[in-house]
């Protein structure tokens, strides 16, 4: 277990967080001492570089914003060059609990790609409306998929095995709801196990999550068409390494 | 048709090829980019010197009134050009973050570098 937690380095998108890094990184580190971490800054305006290398992360500064998406490939790659194994997404607003990191890559034993979900019976994390329909049916459809059973697709908090991490290296899609949605799909398609752990979520430090209906309407749309694209993506597109 | 409108088609279509080959020769337009524009000038040029041949286009493919069959060959040459440059658009966008990728993760290593040749630079 510990030989893993040194081959794992935690990937932490950041975007404007100067608020909340520091705290996650010292979190992090103080739950597992000795794991990589490196700070991805997707192009923040504030001092979100800054905190993170006084706070003892390495930092990746993106020129500009890219998007969850982006960022994370540009961990993926990171690990690669750098002989890392395995990935862990941690969101740096504090919303990820990092005592639940050695959970989810125990199960790397059996599988891929190990998806932290919310609504698995662990914390208090709550969603309604057409918000959580589209979560829903996504979970269903993607369960189906993946042959696993997942309730939460979209979650951020996931953990990669080498196959997964060489896989996204290349491909992880940057289009918006890509990283979750489209990532799931063709890593599936890509003959990866997937499985999902209970995690426990604490509330975002800052931000209110958006019970706009319009909103609501416009992510339960392009959450379908992200899947849709996903699916009848051409094998060629995500093939890894060129010839394989 | 009138011999000012005759002599207007064909200056016009001129303008565009010599707009066109000009830009190509300072390399301010790429090949790939000039063939649909360098084709409409064409046509225009072709239909403006000799008005029989787009009589005899607009028949072949049943248009009553010819200048239909202009508009609708500009409107589809202008979709075109705009649908290739919607995609030019994403693979430039998609080089663009392999850059910033890169040049992210270059940074990380030029900053270990410093900091390890500044050590170097202090045991001397």
């Amino acid at each position: 277990m510990s030989s893993r937690l040194g081959s794992t380095l935690i990937v932490m998108p950041a975007f404007n967080e100067e608020a909340s890094v520091g705290d996650v990184i010292r979190e992090v580190f103080a739950k597992m001492p000795g794991v990589g971490v490196l700070v991805v800054d997707d192009g923040s305006s504030d001092d979100t570089t800054r905190v993170a290398r006084a706070a003892g992360a390495r930092v990746a500064t993106l020129p500009f914003n890219l998007g969850v998406g982006g960022a994370m490939r540009t961990g993926f790659r990171y690990a690669i060059e750098n002989g890392y194994d395995n990935v862990v997404q941690i969101d740096s607003d504090g919303q990820h609990d990092p005592s639940s990191v050695p959970a989810l890559l125990a199960e790397l034993d059996s599988a891929d790609l190990v998806l932290g979900a919310r609504f698995a019976g662990e914390g208090g994390y709550v969603v309604r409306g057409p918000r959580w329909w589209a979560m829903k049916s996504l979970a269903v459809i993607l369960s189906r998929t993946s042959r696993a059973t997942l309730t939460d697709a979209t979650s951020g908090y996931r953990a990669s095995g080498p196959r997964a991490v060489a896989l996204f290296a290349e491909h992880y899609p940057a289009e918006y709801l890509g990283d979750t949605i489209e990532a799931l799909v063709i890593a599936s398609r890509s003959g990866l196990r997937i499985k999902q752990v209970a995690v426990s979520m604490r509330p975002r430090a800052g931000g209110i999550p958006s019970h706009n209906p319009f909103r609501s309407a416009a992510y339960l749309g392009r959450a379908a068409m992200a899947l849709v694209f996903a699916f009848t993506r051409p094998p060629s597109t995500y093939r890894v390494g060129g010839s394989a | 048709m009138t011999v000012g409108s005759y002599i207007l088609g064909i200056v016009s279509a001129g303008l565009i090829l010599v707009v066109v080959v000009e830009l190509l020769r300072r390399r301010h337009l790429r090949e790939r980019h000039a063939i649909w524009w360098f084709i409409a000038g064409l046509l225009a040029l072709v239909a403006g010197v000799f008005p029989a041949t787009l009589e005899w286009a607009a028949d072949l493919v049943g248009i009553e009134v010819p200048i239909n069959l202009v508009f609708f060959v500009s409107i589809a040459i202008l979709f075109l050009v705009c649908l290739q440059h919607s995609s030019e658009l994403t693979q430039l966008e998609a080089k663009t973050r392999t850059l910033a990728e890169r040049s992210a993760i270059l940074e990380i290593r030029v900053l270990e570098l410093e900091k390890r040749s500044a050590v170097r630079g202090n045991d001397d």
